[in-house]
């Protein structure tokens, strides 16, 4: 006798592969988030002690498996609210907000507790926070400044990394702003609240939200973030270098760097402001009315020479390029191939930035050495487009003179062929 | 006492003797005989016939600019494009030689879709000269085939992508499709090994089967004659002493001679004014910039492919627009054999048809260059 084998086993198979697989996959891209009976009630709750179940799904730590006990305390699994929040369970209830810090640090500041969830995360934002003005004020009871939750947000902290997330950097400056551009709630401290308005005009805000360079600087770039505080005058200099290398190291063997010092003026902010940091433009070195140059040196002393110097030879080079471009531009509208030109000019741009940098050694000497490398560069490139128009004019000539000669050898072929005809018409007469 | 000879007489006695020459060798005479005799019929759309002329004059032209071009061209990834850079800007007159050599090819594909047109609309194609529209029909698929393996060969970015494009949508023919991509590409992608194997098409393959082609067919319209339009012939059937012929040489030949002078001035100008572009270096790993597109003889096939929904049916739609290019393709081609009589019927539906198919390859390549546009 024989077994009965059913019609087609591996169809069955792939079937059931089919709908298991996914499923599977499924189970293991969504975490497991536990059912909890506080958000059963809070959930049906007003702000802010109301967590939504979609609130607390996104949160991280929920994400993570830890559950609303992991910082209040009590039994999110027992049914009723007196089980729940009883002292029994341990249920701490709301924290003070001078609790809030060392709260969030019991998990944050445990580099072995850490490690198994993000072991790039830092573990040092509770002693960096103790050091920030909002840490020392805390430490002194005041709790309006901001602890943990004011910036993270709570009960939905997403990581920084979310485009939602109120530390994402495109969100810093407006969650600082929540306080700092509050003039009623900043009163207190007697500190100005113009430096959203002032970011928010500056050169790095336009680079990280117009241009989306997540690398450009926001609030907590240059003040630090769980340690934040004003750099302070004398090491303004250390916070702009950070990205500004060149600069930072010509302005050291400038003059302008014990000049600075001894006015007690913040290094680069005297000339580029603080929050409102504007593109700079050539206009702003000189003794034009743009020019902050102006703001120290007057006529006939040597820094306003110096200053004219430099700004002559960036304006030269500038203007060397744009005569450049022109002529380039009118070539290849004209069909030319001028594109060795074009990476060559590029050369000569690039010798006008390496002059921009240069301009904070603060030498004339310095800036036109770059300068005279680049105009030579403009001139020589300008050449080339004025020789490739000169040859699109040579070319237009030989057209003409190749025109000319086609008409006569037509008007010619043309009496040629009345000539045959004329003669076989009489031949056949 | 005999006087001396004159000069011309004398000129006139060398070129008799070089002609009597050649004659004893291989039979020079016979062999010019059928163009001493040869007639071309002379009426009011006679200048239709110069189409032909002009092609074969712009071929020509192609063959000696390609020729001048492989002197200094190099059919590699790393090296096409910065070739064809040296040759625009250092090669004394490379600049005018490669820009004659793509005018020249635009022009090509032009007068060859429009010596096609009239062929149709002159009733040229009919018994007995179905061998030379054949020939012809394939040498204009040829002519293509041309411009799509040159497109690619400066390897700048907008021929790299259009041939991306292009060869997937040979790809999306039934059956074939597949093995034809890899074949076309030299692999999976278009790399250097389609570019190589791009020149070998258009340097090798495709002039020897063209030439071979145009003997077909100027052969068989030498065998054939000019065909009459069939409203000439019946006049000339009614009143035979109104009928007008002129000899090929040196008459018709001289007023071809002016044709090609014309065309030659044309493409001087588009040349000197004009100079063919060359754009950017064709770079694998960016993404497709905007506004790609075919070269203009294909913006038709392009624009219906785009307008075509992804899914017709269950069929997939660029299936079904290839499927109906192959189709149309084919009928066009035997359009002799399914045209039947020159005087039947059958015609005045084929005109409407050629009308139908002009007006759509016309509209569709304005429309398909107003949305690259946008």
């Amino acid at each position: 006798m024989t077994t009965k084998i059913p019609p087609r086993p591996w169809l069955l198979f792939a079937a059931a592969a089919c709908l298991l697989l996914p499923a599977s996959l499924f189970a293991q891209a969504q975490p497991q988030i536990a059912k909890s009976s506080c958000v059963d009630c809070h959930s049906g709750f007003p702000a802010p002690t109301g967590v939504t179940e979609a609130q607390w799904a996104a949160d991280i730590h929920a994400q993570k498996g830890l559950t609303c006990a992991s910082c209040h305390g009590g039994d999110p699994t027992e049914p009723s609210p007196e089980g729940a929040m009883s002292k029994k369970a341990g249920f701490r209830g709301k924290p003070k907000r001078t609790e809030i810090p060392a709260m969030c640090a019991k998990c944050h500041s445990d580099g072995a507790y850490m490690r198994q969830y993000n072991p790039s995360l830092r573990t040092d934002q509770f002693a960096q926070y103790q050091t920030s003005v909002h840490g020392k004020r805390l430490a002194k009871g005041d709790t309006k400044v901001a602890v943990c939750i004011d910036c993270h947000s709570v009960h939905g902290i997403l990581p920084a990394r979310e485009p939602r997330s109120t530390v994402n950097p495109l969100n810093v400056a407006s969650t600082c702003s929540r306080c700092h551009s509050d003039a009623a709630y900043m009163k207190d401290y007697k500190i100005k609240t113009d430096q959203f308005a002032g970011y928010s005009a500056s050169v790095h805000h336009d680079a990280m939200v117009v241009r989306g360079d997540l690398s450009a600087p926001t609030c907590t770039t240059c003040h630090g973030n769980h340690g934040a505080a004003p750099p302070g005058v004398a090491s303004v200099e250390n916070v702009c270098s950070t990205c500004h290398v060149f600069q930072a190291q010509l302005f050291d063997t400038s003059p302008h760097k014990a000049a600075f010092a001894a006015m007690g003026t913040g290094a680069c902010i005297t000339c580029h402001s603080n929050h409102r940091i504007v593109h700079p433009t050539d206009k702003l070195v000189g003794t034009g009315n743009e020019a902050v140059c102006t703001n120290c040196h007057a006529s006939g002393d040597p820094g306003f020479t110096a200053a004219g110097r430099i700004h002559d030879d960036l304006t030269k080079l500038d203007e060397a390029l744009k005569r450049s471009d022109q002529e380039l531009d009118q070539a290849e509208r004209s069909g030319m191939e001028v594109s060795q030109a074009r990476l060559e000019e590029a050369q000569g741009r690039d010798a006008l930035i390496k002059a921009r940098v240069t301009v904070h050694s603060f030498q004339p000497d310095k800036v036109e050495q770059d300068t005279q490398a680049g105009t030579k560069i403009a001139d020589k490139t300008y050449t080339a487009g004025v020789k490739a128009l000169a040859e699109r004019d040579y070319r237009r000539k030989g057209l003409g003179l190749t025109l000319i000669t086609i008409v006569v050898v037509l008007i010619g072929l043309r009496m040629y062929i009345r000539q045959i005809e004329s003669r076989s018409q009489s031949g056949g007469s | 006492m005999a006087s001396a000879p004159e000069p011309a007489s004398q000129t006139s006695t060398h070129s008799n003797r070089l002609v009597r020459w050649l004659d004893e060798r291989f039979g020079w005479e016979d062999l010019l005989a059928p163009l001493r005799h040869k007639t071309v019929p002379v009426h009011k759309l006679s200048y239709w016939y110069f189409l032909g002329g002009i092609t074969l004059f712009l071929f020509v032209i192609q063959v000696l600019t390609g020729i001048l071009l492989l002197l200094y061209y190099r059919p590699s990834a790393n090296e096409a494009f910065e070739s064809v850079q040296y040759i625009m800007t250092q090669v004394q007159f490379g600049w005018l030689v490669r820009s004659i050599h793509s005018w020249s090819a635009n022009l090509m594909i032009f007068t060859a879709f429009a010596h096609m047109f009239s062929v149709l609309f002159l009733r040229a194609y009919t018994k007995p000269r179905e061998l030379t529209w054949l020939t012809g029909m394939v040498l204009l698929f040829l002519a293509l085939g041309f411009g799509f393996s040159g497109y690619l060969l400066p390897w700048n970015t907008l021929a790299f992508f259009a041939t991306k494009v292009g060869t997937e949508i040979t790809g999306q023919v039934p059956l074939i499709g597949k093995p034809l991509l890899i074949f076309l590409r030299g692999g999976e992608e278009v790399t250097g090994a389609t570019l190589t194997r791009f020149f070998g098409f258009h340097v090798a393959l495709l002039p020897g089967i063209t030439t071979l082609l145009i003997a077909a067919h100027i052969l068989l319209i030498q065998r054939l004659g000019m065909s009459v339009p069939p409203s000439q012939e019946a006049a000339w059937k009614a009143l035979p002493p109104n009928k007008r012929e002129m000899p090929f040489f040196p008459n018709f030949f001289a007023h071809e001679l002016m044709a090609w002078y014309i065309a030659l001035g044309v493409l001087g100008a588009l040349a000197a004014l004009y100079p063919w572009e060359l754009g950017s270096k064709a770079d694998p790993f960016v993404a497709a910039p905007a506004g790609i597109k075919p070269e203009w003889y294909f913006m038709f096939m392009f624009q219906t492919l785009k307008l075509i929904p992804a899914k017709i049916g269950p069929i997939d739609g660029e299936l079904v627009g290839i499927l109906g290019f192959g189709l149309a393709g084919l009928v066009w081609v035997l359009l002799p054999f399914l045209g039947g009589d020159r005087y039947g019927r059958r015609q005045v539906f084929i005109r409407g048809l050629g009308v139908f198919a002009l007006a759509y390859m016309v509209s569709m390549t304005v429309y398909g260059y107003m949305a690259v546009a946008k």
